[in-house]
């Protein structure tokens, strides 16, 4: 068996973060990698195309029926899904209680501590929205994912929690070996929507590792709750994901340090690309009728 | 007013003087709305029965008086039986202080440990400011050889790094590049002090072992024939650890004790304050890695560790804690076969001398019930000693005890006759161990300070073994480890016992033709 490889992907909450990731592994499970997905986000949908079902029984709901999570075995919360990829889902609190990051923490030291990273080429963490507390960094530690994937798109929040994510790695990059892989475009259909990426990219000393077209089977796919490599191999789309697999695959130690950048050279970039026009300071904070 | 400078009156005689007796009597009537004192007395004797027993044992979300403390306590145990080094723990002043007093109520000496002071805007922004003045501040103030960090439960709900903090420190020159920092991650809510005196002391041997956190290449093992050995969290590693390196020095064996913190927790009263005194030098420390082999005296304070060193090539050996003839034959034994030394015939006399001490006393703990209660390891060694002795360890509890450990005392019952009729509870607290001794009394408790409410509850003399012990003092200057520690146990219980037989039979012209002068 080759070394382990760990990766996660990160990004704005509701960019199709969890569909990219699981399509993209589903891609390299189909090239024979064997893959373990951890979930570090409450919702707990990470492994929901691969499983076809929300897994209910996550690490630490189950921790907490059975008092402690010392309790737990592997088995409990390990599940198998398509071409044998195998799911955790860390699970957490529902909105507006309790520490979520507490709980990736948690999760993780009790993969390690059971064993679960033993025989797989792959283990990929799905973890939510920006790095907002310690938790969410836990995947960026000393000898966790060694690269990070931002799933972006062109929206100016998107890339504004790229930056985000990049300023996270950048903490962690100085002390440790966590390296930005590359940023993943999922297409919104917005406005010169390649290019930004491309120029945020090298704007953060990164490349631009995929851009990933809009298309309406990877609904029809979630519908069924199934990632397009599933519910139709055959698909273009299926061979884009596939594509982004060997990228991923092929990327292995070329991550980078990011540099991200302030919000002024942010809004510059929008500027530059002629997606925001220019305007004069006096105008800013004024009603469109004023 | 009873109290004068003339004649001051301590705490014992002042409130019960008239006037405070009378105002305890009318603070309770006119203010605290007191049930009838029948209703106070039913209640109390329901608590007394099986009924209530049920209820009890039915429990799942209250644990009342747990028999353990929380990680960073075992954390600093760890770390100051290392030559010169500060515990540093990340977190909350409050935390550290708690570590500071309940060693020192203990060792009755100063504990030095420091924290990062974390307050309301680290536990927002994170911890790493409060890491790098707390590691510079350290370093110049009290000039340790080390710093050994672990953590509080703030800095882990916020999810501090302590391998990305103490590197950043270390640039930012909060102490040069090459100094000592281990760590470990020990949050309180995990686990107890015993898992954090196992993370923090595989922290610092992976520190020396793997390369100190990627600054220098790994050791390379080169086997020589030097034996490790491990304590465990021990209330009585003053006296015990002594003892060892008695035996191992009457043996001839080279050794290495890993976290000897016998000395800095007896310094002399000479006039010179030592803020750090003995322990395992960082050589040492270092170097333990090419040792044949590692002895832990306590499997369940060293679960981690122990498979750490075994991965490292050596030989391991998990005791439970021995006290006994036999117990102690098997630590010596071990020593013997992985060094290749002779047991030496003075070490032989000791035995003799124990076993002869056990058949002198033996019909007065024969048929006896104990209940015990402690920390996983310490409760097999008191349980397989009274077995040894011919007493039923009937209650064993172990509030950090986990499934495993209960099969292993069942498993010790198993072995014995006088183990028939005895219980073990895994992760029970002192409230379960009081409706056990209501319902199923035994003749003695063994346990640490806190079992003296469950003496005065329910009328078990208490024998004083374990951490931490408060309200007794020097006991951590015996060892109970070796024969003659084991003679150290053998004699409390005994004393125990002929000081219950003299109270039972102290009336005059009417118990007193049993108050014998001969026991």
């Amino acid at each position: 068996m080759s070394a382990l490889r760990q990766i996660a992907f990160y990004g704005k909450g509701g960019i199709g973060k969890s569909t990219t990731s699981q399509n993209t592994l589903a891609a390299l499970a189909e090239m024979g990698k064997k893959i373990l997905i951890v979930g570090c986000d409450p919702k707990a949908d990470s492994t929901r195309l691969i499983l076809h079902a929300k897994a209910q029984d996550t690490i630490l709901s189950l921790a907490a029926e059975a008092g402690s999570v010392e309790d737990l075995e592997l088995d409990d919360v390990m599940k198998v899904g398509y071409r044998d990829i195998r799911c955790v889902e860390s699970g957490g609190p529902e909105p507006g209680v309790g520490c979520a990051g507490r709980g990736v923490i948690t999760s993780i030291n009790f993969l390690e501590e059971e064993g679960a990273y033993e025989g797989v080429d792959y283990v990929s963490y799905d973890v939510l929205g920006d790095v907002v507390c310690g938790g969410f960094a836990m995947p960026i530690r000393e000898n966790k994912a060694q690269e990070i994937y931002i799933v972006m798109s062109g929206e100016m929040m998107a890339m504004y929690a790229a930056n985000n994510i990049s300023k996270g790695i950048l903490k962690y990059a100085n002390s440790g070996g966590v390296r930005l892989g590359g940023l993943v475009c999922n297409e919104r259909q917005t406005d010169k929507e390649l290019e930004l990426a491309e120029s945020l990219a090298h704007k953060l000393g990164t490349k631009l590792i995929y851009f990933v077209p809009r298309d309406n089977i990877v609904q029809h796919a979630e519908l069924r709750r199934m990632t397009v490599l599933e519910y139709d191999p055959q698909s273009k789309q299926a061979e884009h994901y596939r594509e982004l697999a060997r990228r991923v695959d092929g990327n292995c130690g070329k991550g980078i340090i990011p540099t991200p950048i302030t919000m002024d050279e942010l809004e510059d970039l929008l500027m530059e690309h002629g997606v925001m026009a220019q305007v004069d300071e006096s105008q800013v904070g004024k009603a469109a009728m004023a | 007013m009873s109290q004068s400078a003339e004649k001051v009156l301590d705490h014992f005689d002042l409130f019960r003087q008239p006037e405070y007796v009378e105002m305890f009597e009318d603070k309770k009537s006119n203010f605290e709305a007191p049930h009838p004192q029948e209703k106070i007395t039913e209640v109390i004797e329901w608590t007394k029965t099986w009924d209530y027993r049920e209820k009890n044992f039915a429990r799942e979300a209250l644990t009342v008086n747990p028999a353990k403390a929380c990680q960073p306590l075992g954390a600093v145990f760890a770390a100051v039986g290392f030559e010169g080094t500060m515990p540093f723990v990340h977190g909350s002043q409050g935390c550290v202080a708690y570590y500071r007093s309940h060693f020192s109520r203990h060792f009755k000496e100063p504990s030095s440990c420091v924290s990062s002071s974390m307050t309301e805007d680290a536990a927002v922004f994170g911890g790493l400011n409060n890491m790098i003045d707390g590691l510079a501040n350290t370093y110049s103030m009290y000039k340790p050889k080390m710093i050994a960090v672990s953590t509080t439960c703030m800095a882990e709900v916020i999810g501090d790094d302590l391998n990305a903090f103490i590197k950043t420190s270390k640039e930012k020159g909060s102490v040069p590049e090459e100094y000592d920092v281990p760590f470990a991650h020990t949050p309180a809510f995990v686990g107890s002090h015993i898992t954090g005196y196992d993370n923090a002391m595989k922290g610092i041997l992976a520190h020396f072992w793997d390369g100190k956190a990627g600054t220098v290449p790994a050791l390379e093992r080169k086997p020589n024939n030097k034996i490790n050995f491990l304590g465990g969290f021990d209330g009585y590693t003053v006296g015990n650890l002594r003892e060892v390196k008695r035996i191992f020095n009457m043996m001839g064996i080279e050794y290495t004790i890993l976290g000897d913190n016998s000395d800095v927790w007896d310094t002399p009263a000479d006039g010179e304050f030592r803020m750090y005194d003995g322990g395992t030098t960082l050589e040492d420390a270092a170097n333990s890695i090419h040792a044949k082999a590692t002895i832990s005296m306590q499997e369940y304070c060293t679960e981690k560790t122990l498979p750490f060193i075994a991965e490292h090539g050596q030989e391991v050996v998990a005791l439970n804690h021995p006290i006994g003839v036999e117990a102690t034959d098997k630590f010596i034994m071990e020593v013997a076969r992985l060094t290749g030394a002779t047991i030496p015939d003075e070490l032989s006399k000791e035995r003799g001398r124990l076993v002869d001490a056990i058949a002198d006393s033996n019909a007065h703990i024969h048929g006896k019930k104990f209940a015990i209660y402690g920390d996983p390891d310490m409760c097999l060694g008191l349980a397989a000693f009274l077995l040894e002795l011919g007493g039923e360890p009937t209650h064993v509890l172990a509030t950090n005890g986990n499934k495993e450990w209960a099969e292993k005392v069942q498993a010790l019952f198993d072995a014995s006759p006088f183990g028939k009729n005895c219980h073990v509870y895994a992760g029970k607290d002192l409230w379960h161990m009081r409706s056990l001794l209501f319902t199923e009394p035994v003749d003695f408790l063994i346990g640490n300070t806190y079992g003296k409410y469950l003496m005065r509850d329910t009328g078990t003399p208490l024998i004083r073994i374990g951490f931490p012990v408060f309200d007794r003092h020097h006991k951590h200057r015996y060892p109970v480890w070796g024969y003659q520690g084991t003679m150290n146990v053998l004699v409390w219980i005994l004393d125990a016992i002929f000081e219950q037989i003299d109270r039972n039979t102290i009336v005059p012209a009417k118990t007193d033709y049993s108050f014998d002068i001969i026991r």
